[in-house]
């Protein structure tokens, strides 16, 4: 930050607009010009990113960068509340801009319409003092922890997965990073992705809130951080357990004889899709699409339909005569299955059919496709009187 | 007995389970245990070979076994040891 570029008083309205921070020895007058002349990157505008924004932006943040790709969906306003039914199809990152500039036309909105990739990741982040990780995929983490070490900025992680949230701040100049606690990422289709394992609403709001609540304090420089510390919230039992994290003397991007120098091909490292992830597809010669399932019904009425779906997802919606084996007691139920008959598996959106094909195949399975987009796809294609989840 | 959190991802393989009691004086015999009560959750542990897989952080109290004794972390009676997964959502 250049001194030159430096606001260094406040005007009336915004000693009104703050007067809450400026009661406050901790932040003042000093503080909320700090704040003013500070800047933080917000690394997606979904759950965790919407209470993130905001409450960055109503804190007076001078600066907020804004990096999505995607569009609003109806389904994303259950916890995305920085978004609305009236942007509904419009881009993230200008129904979140238009959000913020509302909530505080204070401050300044850079908005970055892209997926966030090693080609642009070091000249987006560069500009801003912390990161904030509220993206929704491993090769998308992985990237910002190495970014953040890279160019030495905090970054403020908070992640979700049904009830369960995390918060930590990993800064590798005073602690340990995101690859110390966890050198490589779990082999895919082992942690279901929000969109199919489901999220309650508000996590997000309580784990981003946190994320925001850190990067207030390390802007201002008070308090302790939640550096070398890693939070572990559950909603269902309400219990936030602390632990400890060391920085790991093997760490590959932060440790002394670190390898990893620059920024790598992260899907494939994590074996996964990061961006316009197509993870519901079970490969080339393993997908037949809804229409090509109804023409195939109509030959084979016969046909076993394996719905691999949790039992509760049935009464959503549901294809007549499916039988149901959820992905998780396939291995175990396989015996019920016949090898030599053909199957069609299907899902919701075709990626837990993906699992459970690449697990009857291992023992032996040949004759079975994948439902592209699953009962989503049947009931868009098909049978349109089935709703969309 | 020692009890062993069961982080949402896994409990899939625990019956749904968040807790599960477990005996043994070290990590690798309270795991041992787990996956005799549990067998599906053994693959998400350990790899062929039988090592504990690199994104599996268990925690005896609140300290990371990597930065104790690994598997042979010692344990009591009345420990809370925690298995911390890895998740993405956002």
């Amino acid at each position: 930050m250049k001194r030159d570029l430096m606001i260094e008083e406040l005007s009336h309205e915004q000693i009104l607009r703050y007067s809450r921070h400026l009661l406050m020895p901790e932040v003042g007058l000093q503080g909320q010009l700090k704040l003013k002349n500070s800047s933080a990157l917000v690394i997606g505008t979904g759950g965790l990113g919407s209470p993130v924004a905001l409450y960055l932006a109503a804190a007076g943040i001078g600066r907020i960068g804004l990096v999505d790709y995607d569009t609003v969906d109806s389904s994303n306003l259950q916890r995305q509340v920085i978004h609305g039914t009236s942007t509904v199809g419009k881009l993230k990152v200008e129904s979140a801009r238009d959000r913020l500039t509302d909530l505080n036309p204070d401050i300044q909105v850079d908005i970055f319409n892209e997926p966030f990739t090693s080609e642009n990741a070091l000249r987006i982040a560069k500009g801003y003092d912390v990161m904030i990780d509220g993206t929704d995929n491993f090769p998308t983490r992985y990237l910002t922890n190495d970014v953040s070490v890279f160019l030495g900025k905090p970054n403020i992680y908070g992640s979700i997965f049904r009830f369960d949230g995390q918060v930590s701040v990993f800064y590798a100049k005073e602690g340990p990073c995101y690859r110390c606690l966890f050198p490589e990422p779990p082999p895919p289709g082992l942690v279901p992705s929000c969109a199919e394992g489901g999220v309650l609403g508000v996590l997000p709001g309580t784990v981003g809130t946190l994320q925001a609540t850190e990067a207030i304090k390390i802007l201002l420089g008070i308090g302790e951080p939640l550096i070398g510390k890693l939070l572990l919230y559950n909603a269902l039992d309400m219990s936030f357990d602390f632990v400890k994290l060391k920085k790991n003397p093997n760490c590959r991007v932060c440790g002394p004889n670190a390898d990893i120098k620059e920024l790598i091909d992260y899907e494939e490292f994590c074996g996964v899709p990061g961006h316009h992830a197509d993870d519901t597809s079970a490969g080339t010669g393993w997908d037949i699409t809804a229409l090509e399932l109804k023409e195939r019904l109509s030959l084979t009425p016969n046909l076993l339909l394996l719905d691999v779906r949790e039992p509760h997802e049935l009464e959503i919606a549901a294809i007549k005569d499916a039988k149901n084996i959820p992905l998780g007691e396939v291995a175990q139920r396989m015996s019920e299955l016949d090898s030599a008959e053909e199957m069609i598996v299907f899902c919701k959106r075709g990626s837990r059919a993906a699992r459970a094909i690449e697990i009857l195949s291992s023992a032996g399975f040949k004759k079975m496709k994948n439902l592209k987009g699953g009962i989503n796809a049947w009931a868009e294609e098909v049978d349109t009187s089935l709703p969309l989840y | 007995m020692t009890t062993l959190r069961i982080p949402t991802p896994l409990r899939a393989y625990t019956s749904g389970k968040n807790e599960v009691q477990v005996t043994g004086v070290k990590i690798s015999e309270a795991l041992t245990d787990l996956t005799n009560q549990f067998p599906a959750i053994k693959p998400h542990l350990f790899n062929e070979a039988g090592e504990l897989r690199p994104f599996v952080n268990l925690f005896v109290d609140e300290n990371n076994i990597k930065d104790l004794q690994g598997v042979d972390t010692p344990i009591k009676d009345g420990d809370r040891v925690m298995l911390i997964p890895s998740i993405a959502g956002g």
